[in-house]
C-alpha cells in the first residue's frame, strides 16, 4: 500500500492523472456533440420527409377529395415501415391511418407537435395487454393541421432510428471511458513503479559513490531514454571527477615520493657542511650547491605543477592564432649555438606558415623540451651525431618531427618515456628534471593532440601531432609584455 | 633607490628589506593590502615589489587602482601562482614585471633595477655607447674601436639589450623573455652558449672584456 502511494506521489503519476481527466473531458464532449449532431440531423430528414409526404397529401386531396385521401393514406399506410398516418373528425376519433392510438392532447395542437410523443401502431394493439407493452409505443413526431371539412389529418415518423443511434453512443461512451481509465491505471502503475526503481537504484549507487565507492557508476539500462542520458552525463562528470582526482593524487605520490629524495640530499649537504670545521671556500662551495639544488627542485616542482594543470583541463590559459613555424624557428634558433657546442647538427626544413590555435609558450616550451632531449641524447653517439627538425601538413594533422640519431629508446620502454619522472637507466647521467616529455605530452593533450614516438633507426623520432582543425577553446589574444621602452 | 615592498610574510619582508640594504637601496615594508596602499599612494618611491596575495586587498587591484589614480610607478608583482595566463592578468592589471615564487634574490634586483631604468629613460637612444663598442639602433651595425663586427640577428637583439642595461646584471630569465619573448625556463642553459658566442664576437682580438659573468646571477655589460 506504501508503495503505491508513493507511486502515486510521484511526478509521472501526478501527470498521468491530469491527461486522463483532460483526454476523458475531450472524448466525453466529442461523443456528446456527435451524438447531438447526428440526432439533430436525423431530425432534421424526419422534417423533410414529413413535409414531402403532407404536401403529397395536399396533392391528393386537391385531386381527388377526401375519399381519394383516404385511400391515399390507406394504401401508404400499409407499406412495411411506413410513416404515421392518421385521419381524424373534429372531436380526434380515429377515423384511418395506421396509428391505433396516441399520447392525448397531441391532435389538438395544429402544426408541429415540439416534443416526440408516444403512440402505438395499429395492429400492435393487443400487445398492450402483455408485460412487453412498453415494447409496443413508439416515439414519434408528427404535423397535424385540419382540412377545411374539420376533418384532422396527422403525418409523423417514428424516431426510433436517431434514439437508437443516440443510445448506443452513450453506451460506448461509457465502454470507452471505462477501458480509458482502466489502461491509464495499468500504465500509470507499471510506468510509475519503473520510474520509482529506476530512480531507486540511481539514488543508491549515488548513495554508495557518497559512501567513498568512488568507482561505482550510476546505471545505464541501454534503453537511450531520458533516466539514461541523465545517467550517462552523471556519469561522466564522475568519471572526469575520479580523474582529476586521481591526478591529485598522483602529483602528491610524486612529490613525496620524488621530491623528497632531493630534498634530503639537500639536508645531508648542509648537515655535512656545517659538521667539522671547514675553511671559508668551502662552506661556499657547500652553499652555492644547496642553491643550486634548491633551483632544481623548484624547476621540478614547477614542471609537476604545470603538468597537473594542464592535465587537469582546467586552465583558462590563453590560446591565440600561432604560427608553428615561427616556434620552430624560434626553438632551433635558441638551441643551435648549444648543438653547436656539443658536435652535434641541427637542421631544420621550414617552409611555409603553419597556423594553429594555441598556445605558443606551452608548444614553445614543450618543443624546446624535445630538442633539448635529443641534442643532449644524440651527443658525443657516432661520427655525426644529428638532430633533424621537420614540419608536415596533412588532411588532417600538422606534424612537428624531431629526429636525432642518438641510441634511440628500445620498443618496450617508448611507451614509458611520457611517464613522470621516468628516466631510462642509461640516462640516469643526464641531468634533466625526468619530466620534459611528460610536460611535453601534457602539452599536446591540452592541445587536442598527441606525442607520438618512432625509431629512427639509429635515435628516436618524436612527433607532436596536431589536429589540423585544433579543438575551440576560449580564443584569446596572448598578452605581450609592455616594453615601454621598445 | 626607494622601494615599497607590500608582503605580509614576515620573514620574507625582513629578508627584503636587509638584502635590499645591502644593495644600497631602502625598502619600506607594508604588511598588508590596505596599508601598501596608502604607502603606495603618499610616499614617493622608484619601484613597488607587490606581493599578489594579501590580507585584506589583493595585490593586481592596488596596482589597478594606482594606474587609475595615475601612478605610473614601475610594479613588480611576486606570486606564487606561475601559469603563464596569471602572467597575463597580472601586467594586464597594470604590472610591470611578474615573478614567480620562490625567486633568486639576484633576479629580482636585477629586474626592479631594470625596471627603474627603464621608467627614467623614456626617450630612446639609437646609438648606445659601452666603451669602445657602439651598437646604431637604425643602421644596425655594431663597431667596437671602429671596426665593424658582423652578428646574427639575434645577437643583435641580445646585445642590444644589454647595451640597454649596460651597467646592471641581466639574468638569464630576463634574456629570455626580452630577447626571445619566451617565459619557460629551459632545461639547459641555452642562453650561456648564445652569450659566449656573442662573447666571442665582441671580445675576440680586443683586450679589455666588455660582457661579464656575475656569479649566480646573470650577465653584465660594462666598460
Amino acid at each position: 500500500m506504501a508503495r503505491l502511494l508513493s507511486i502515486l506521489n510521484t511526478t509521472a503519476a501526478r501527470l498521468s492523472a491530469l491527461y486522463l481527466i483532460l483526454f476523458a473531458v475531450c472524448a466525453t464532449f466529442l461523443v456528446i456533440y456527435m451524438t447531438s449532431l447526428s440526432a439533430r440531423m436525423l431530425v432534421g430528414q424526419t422534417h423533410e420527409a414529413i413535409n414531402e409526404e403532407v404536401r403529397g397529401l395536399d396533392r391528393a386531396y386537391r385531386r381527388g377529395g377526401l375519399p381519394f385521401l383516404v385511400r391515399v393514406i390507406e394504401s401508404r399506410a400499409r407499406q412495411p415501415g411506413a410513416n404515421l398516418y392518421l385521419l381524424a373528425d373534429a372531436n380526434g376519433r380515429i377515423l384511418s391511418g395506421n396509428v391505433e392510438s396516441l399520447q392525448p392532447g397531441v391532435l389538438d395542437v395544429m402544426g408541429w407537435t415540439e416534443r416526440p410523443f408516444t403512440y402505438s401502431r395499429f395492429g400492435e394493439g393487443e400487445a398492450r395487454l402483455d408485460p412487453r407493452a412498453r415494447e409496443a409505443e413508439h416515439k414519434a413526431m408528427a404535423v397535424v393541421f385540419r382540412l377545411p371539412n374539420q376533418i384532422i389529418v396527422m403525418v409523423g415518423r417514428d424516431l426510433g432510428e436517431p434514439e437508437k443511434f443516440r443510445n448506443v453512443m452513450q453506451r460506448a461512451l461509457v465502454v470507452t471511458l471505462a477501458i480509458m481509465c482502466a489502461g491509464a491505471l495499468l500504465i500509470w502503475y507499471f510506468v510509475g513503479r519503473r520510474a520509482l526503481k529506476r530512480i531507486d537504484r540511481v539514488s543508491e549507487a549515488s548513495r554508495s559513490i557518497m559512501g567513498g565507492d568512488l568507482n561505482r557508476r550510476l546505471p545505464v539500462s541501454g534503453a537511450g531514454d531520458e533516466f539514461d542520458r541523465l545517467s550517462d552525463n552523471l556519469n561522466k562528470m564522475l568519471d572526469r571527477i575520479a580523474a582529476l582526482n586521481e591526478g591529485l593524487r598522483e602529483v602528491s605520490d610524486n612529490i613525496a615520493h620524488d621530491l623528497k629524495t632531493p630534498l634530503t640530499r639537500l639536508r645531508n649537504r648542509a648537515e655535512a657542511a656545517l659538521a667539522g670545521k671547514q675553511k671559508t671556500a668551502d662552506y661556499r662551495a657547500a652553499l652555492e650547491r644547496t642553491i643550486a639544488e634548491s633551483d632544481q627542485l623548484i624547476r621540478t616542482f614547477n614542471a609537476i605543477l604545470m603538468i597537473s594543470r594542464l592535465e587537469a583541463g582546467y586552465s583558462a590559459e590563453a590560446t591565440s592564432t600561432i604560427d608553428l613555424r615561427a616556434i620552430l624557428a624560434d626553438v632551433v634558433e635558441l638551441y643551435e649555438p648549444l648543438a653547436e657546442e656539443q658536435g652535434v647538427a641541427l637542421e631544420a626544413e621550414i617552409d611555409g606558415a603553419v597556423t594553429l590555435q594555441g598556445n605558443r609558450e606551452l608548444i614553445g616550451q614543450a618543443l624546446s623540451n624535445i630538442v633539448d632531449n635529443a641534442i643532449k641524447y644524440s651527443a658525443g653517439s657516432g661520427e655525426t651525431p644529428a638532430v633533424q627538425v621537420s614540419l608536415e601538413t596533412a588532411a588532417s594533422e600538422i606534424r612537428l618531427t624531431v629526429r636525432d640519431n642518438g641510441p634511440g629508446v628500445p620498443d618496450a620502454d617508448r611507451r614509458r618515456v611520457t611517464e613522470r619522472f621516468v628516466r631510462l637507466e642509461e640516462s640516469r647521467t643526464q641531468p634533466g628534471s625526468g619530466l620534459g616529455l611528460s610536460l611535453a605530452k601534457a602539452v599536446m593533450t591540452f592541445h587536442g593532440g598527441r606525442l607520438e614516438f618512432a625509431d629512427n633507426e639509429p635515435g628516436l623520432a618524436v612527433t607532436m601531432v596536431f589536429p589540423a582543425e585544433a579543438p575551440k577553446r576560449k580564443v584569446e589574444t596572448v598578452f605581450r609584455k609592455r616594453e615601454a621602452s621598445d | 633607490m626607494k622601494i615599497l615592498v607590500i608582503e605580509d610574510d614576515r620573514e620574507a619582508a625582513d629578508y627584503l628589506r636587509n638584502a635590499f640594504a645591502e644593495a644600497g637601496h631602502t625598502a619600506d615594508i607594508a604588511r598588508d593590502g590596505d596599508s601598501g596602499f596608502s604607502m603606495a599612494e603618499t610616499g614617493s618611491y622608484d619601484v613597488f615589489v607587490i606581493d599578489r596575495m594579501l590580507p585584506r586587498r589583493d595585490g593586481l587591484s592596488i596596482i589597478a587602482e594606482l594606474r587609475d589614480g595615475g601612478n605610473d610607478t614601475p610594479a613588480l608583482i611576486l606570486s606564487a601562482l606561475g601559469e603563464v595566463d596569471d602572467r597575463v592578468t597580472g601586467l594586464r592589471a597594470g604590472g610591470d614585471d611578474y615573478l614567480t615564487k620562490p625567486y633568486a634574490f639576484s633576479e629580482l634586483l636585477a629586474r626592479i633595477e631594470v625596471l627603474r631604468r627603464r621608467a627614467g629613460t623614456k626617450d630612446v637612444e639609437t646609438v648606445y655607447n659601452v666603451g669602445d663598442l657602439e651598437l646604431d639602433r637604425l643602421s644596425h651595425t655594431v663597431r667596437r674601436a671602429g671596426q665593424e663586427i658582423v652578428l646574427q640577428p639575434r645577437e643583435f637583439r641580445l646585445l642590444e639589450y644589454m647595451m640597454r642595461h649596460a651597467g646592471q646584471v641581466v639574468t638569464r630569465t630576463m634574456l629570455l623573455e626580452n630577447v626571445w619573448d619566451y617565459h619557460f625556463d629551459p632545461q639547459t642553459n641555452v642562453i650561456d652558449v648564445h652569450i659566449s658566442r656573442l662573447r666571442g664576437k665582441i671580445e675576440k682580438g680586443f683586450e679589455k672584456p666588455l660582457l661579464h659573468t656575475v656569479r649566480g646571477a646573470g650577465y653584465m655589460l660594462k666598460d
